[in-house]
């Protein structure tokens, strides 16, 4: 019996007894989730005790499955998506003991929501040139700056924060990373309207925040090293999924078309076009995820995020197009609302005219275009990078604006 | 709905792709195909005996009529390299001719024409398309009459390719009320081959000229109309063409990347410049899209439901990914992309009239949006 053999009776031995002694139909979603990490299928690739039963990732797949064709409740992954799915393969990789037994649990079971604080007004794509100061007072640090675009801050129990530590080092090597209590004195959370109206994001102004030393992800200086695990955890999730056929704009798209399109000819042919764009995006999706399964991942793997952003664009506005003069209006109108995350919410359906604004952040999202291209061009297919003019200055030198 | 078909190629497929590799690289390179293009009847004889005696040639053949019986999938590993090489073989009329005649043929009929096609001693090709504008579904002009001993062909097929070397012709004629399919040989009084000047010369067109042309009653294929196999015959050029749009595009971006790597400008590689990076990453998305489309075309052409999406999807996506690749590999040479030297042009050339031929991009998205329902 090969190991994959033992792993997956593992696997579906524990998936057996979960699904035998909590009743997905009669178990509270908190409660199923809890008995879901201690059974080790929370994340199945995870050590055991932290969630997981130390089995390759591929048996993630199986456990979806299993779970969605019982019935079981599975919108923790979404509704706490930046603890579920970012920052539990933070804590996993570079958290110590202690650090994983008191977050990872409570994290599953929704109990605390978690937020990801990267991006500033003055470190965008450069997020390494970041200038929240964390300043360290005995066992504690003090923390002073401003974070934007921080989903579910207003929610959030804790907070993924990378700060600047060492102004005097290159900017690479002077940050540390912080798990920060964002209930906690001196941290002020302000909704971030966005072009429709609604704010998903948040400001959040550090003044004089304390964050016991405890709290702190690996070393003083190893900041961005574990912001990069992070980082690459979110490009995954955007983009790296197998939907169904048809599914997400361009099922908007096919909607508007056979409701109110004009019957043009020409439009009816350039629907088709994008359908097949967005089919050869889908197809693509699902070659990656076999290729990474058997071990023999490829480029597929890293194209989708920036083909997803533009395709999402190009169908949105086209579908707006489709409508004619019903374009010009946005049934919604704009009210300035932050956003509530419930259940509800992630179901809810968006016009077509919000759709078509909501997809401009696609590009800007986890990774502009740009920089996404930047990667694909070096990482990918090994291009020299562009000449960096602040690669060893100290950051304080770095001129800014 | 659809689960996505296995991508992954098995180890007899990856031994084909590198067997193909192998041999291209001894027998074909781009010198040579550069001076084939500067003729009308551009074709590697010796690279198309060596492919028969490898038994390329008929390998999704039947067994029973002398092919190797295997599916489309290892036909797209061997099209993906010939295309890789823009090697000037008439494996893809071959293709096309032999599915016209396994679909529409008596058993009779398939038993005579089908081992020669797949050992390679006859060339065959499809001679379907008259007018410029025509699509799968075009009614020919050509007519077969009935005479006393079989048929009489009059008509002038059009962008015939790889006629200018075929012996053998499949051609499509109004008889009566239907459309068939006739099989021709070329030495047959009143036929006439005219080579037609080729954008892509890798890939010669010719006219079939067919003047009161008297065959017997076998050459008509299955002896009644069947206009359903000449589209059976276009689809699997199309599937054929699509993997070799891919080994072409990826030809052109690994092209442009080590351009981009070893072309120095301003004091350094301009591949470290965003704005050739950034087309470099463009074109690695075109192409490992036409391969997933590609490929899910090849595992799924004998689905008869399936292929009605994944066929046109090849046609599309393959075809506009293969045409920016080649356009932007130029761009990325500057000056030298554009000589005659260079092997840029026989890539761009080749990228334009593929999607021409078999049927114009626009049809088959008609196609497509008819299979989605829209």
């Amino acid at each position: 019996m090969t190991s994959q053999d033992s792993e997956g009776e593992l696997v579906s031995g524990a998936l057996d007894r979960l699904l035998a002694n909590f009743l997905p139909e009669t178990t509270d979603p908190k409660e199923f989730w809890g008995a879901q990490f201690d059974t080790g299928l929370a994340w199945v690739d995870f050590p055991v005790g932290d969630g997981g039963l130390g089995v390759s990732p591929s048996h993630r797949a199986t456990v979806d499955r299993r779970l969605a064709d019982a019935g079981a409740p599975t919108w923790n992954r979404t509704a706490n998506v930046l603890g579920i799915g970012m920052g539990s393969g933070v804590l996993v990789s570079h958290g110590t003991q202690e650090q994983r037994e008191r977050w990872l649990r409570p994290m599953f079971t929704m109990d605390e929501i978690w937020c990801q604080l990267f991006s500033e007004p003055g470190a965008g794509s450069d997020v390494a040139g970041l200038s929240t100061r964390a300043v360290r007072d005995g066992e504690e640090w003090i923390l002073n700056g401003q974070k934007v675009w921080t989903t579910l801050a207003h929610l959030a129990k804790w907070g993924l924060v990378v700060t600047r530590t060492d102004p005097d080092q290159p900017k690479h090597r002077g940050m540390t990373y912080f798990v920060v209590d964002m209930e906690g004195e001196g941290v002020d959370i302000r909704p971030l309207y966005q072009i429709t109206g609604e704010a998903e994001f948040n400001e959040v102004f550090f003044d004089d925040a304390r964050v016991p030393d405890d709290q702190r992800i690996d070393d003083v200086g190893a900041g961005w090293r574990v912001a990069m695990t992070t980082l690459m955890n979110e490009r995954v999730a955007i983009g790296g999924s197998t939907v169904a056929r048809e599914s997400g704009m361009i099922g908007a798209a096919m909607d508007v078309w056979r409701s109110s399109g004009s019957g043009d000819l020409a439009t009816r042919r350039e629907l088709a076009r994008l359908w097949g764009e967005m089919e050869a995006l889908r197809l693509t999706t699902a070659r990656a995820s076999q290729n990474a399964t058997a071990g023999v991942p490829g480029p597929e793997g890293s194209t989708g995020k920036l083909a997803w952003a533009d395709l999402n664009k190009e169908v949105t506005s086209f579908t707006v197009a489709m409508m004619g003069l019903d374009g010009a209006t946005i049934p919604e109108g704009y009210v300035l609302e932050p956003t509530t995350y419930d259940t509800r919410e992630i179901e809810r359906v968006m016009s077509p005219q919000r759709q078509f604004l909501r997809a401009r952040a696609n590009s800007i999202e986890g990774g502009t275009s740009e920089i996404m291209r930047n990667i694909l061009g070096e990482r990918v297919l090994g291009l020299a990078g562009e000449p960096r003019v602040d690669k060893d200055l100290p950051w304080k030198d770095v001129p800014r604006g | 709905m659809v689960d996505p078909v296995s991508f992954i190629r098995t180890d007899e497929q990856v031994m084909l792709a590198d067997t193909m590799r192998e041999f291209l690289a001894s027998t074909a390179d781009l010198d040579r195909v550069r001076e084939a293009s500067l003729t009308a009847d551009a074709c590697f004889e010796d690279v198309w005996q060596s492919m028969a005696e490898m038994g390329l040639i008929g390998l999704a053949i039947d067994e029973q009529y002398g092919g190797a019986g295997f599916g489309f999938e290892e036909l797209a590993v061997v099209f993906e390299e010939l295309g890789a090489k823009v090697t000037p073989v008439p494996l893809l009329s071959s293709v096309m001719a032999s599915t016209a005649i396994a679909f529409a043929g008596t058993e009779a009929q398939k038993e005579a024409l089908l081992p020669a096609i797949a050992s390679g001693d006859v060339i065959a090709t499809l001679a379907v398309f008259e007018n410029a504008h025509d699509d799968a579904a075009s009614r020919p002009g050509t007519t077969a009459t009935p005479s006393d001993s079989g048929w009489v062909l009059t008509g002038t097929k059009r962008y015939v390719t790889d006629a200018v070397n075929a012996g053998t012709f499949v051609v499509s004629a109004r008889c009566g009320d239907g459309v068939g399919l006739f099989v021709i040989e070329c030495k047959t009084a009143g036929v006439t081959v005219e080579a037609m000047p080729s954008l892509d010369a890798t890939r010669p067109l010719a006219e079939v000229i067919l003047e009161a042309v008297q065959v017997h009653h076998e050459a008509y294929l299955g002896g009644a109309p069947n206009p359903g196999a000449i589209v059976k015959a276009l689809d699997a050029g199309v599937v054929a063409m699509a993997s070799e749009q891919v080994g072409g595009a990826r030809a052109c971006l690994d092209a442009s990347v080590d351009y981009a790597k070893t072309r120095y400008q301003f004091g350094r590689p301009i591949g470290s410049f965003q704005a050739i990076k950034h087309m470099c990453a463009d074109m690695l998305v075109a192409v490992e899209h036409a391969r997933s489309v590609a490929w899910h075309a090849a595992a799924t052409i004998g689905d008869p439901v399936e292929s009605e999406i994944s066929v046109p999807l090849a046609k599309s996506v393959c075809s506009d990914a293969f045409l920016k690749v080649a356009g932007d590999n130029i761009q990325i040479h500057g000056g030298i992309g554009f000589t005659w030297e260079h092997d840029a042009h026989l890539y761009f050339k080749r990228a334009k009239a593929d999607s021409l031929l078999l049927g114009s991009v626009d049809s088959y998205l008609d196609r497509l949006a008819d299979a989605i329902g829209i």
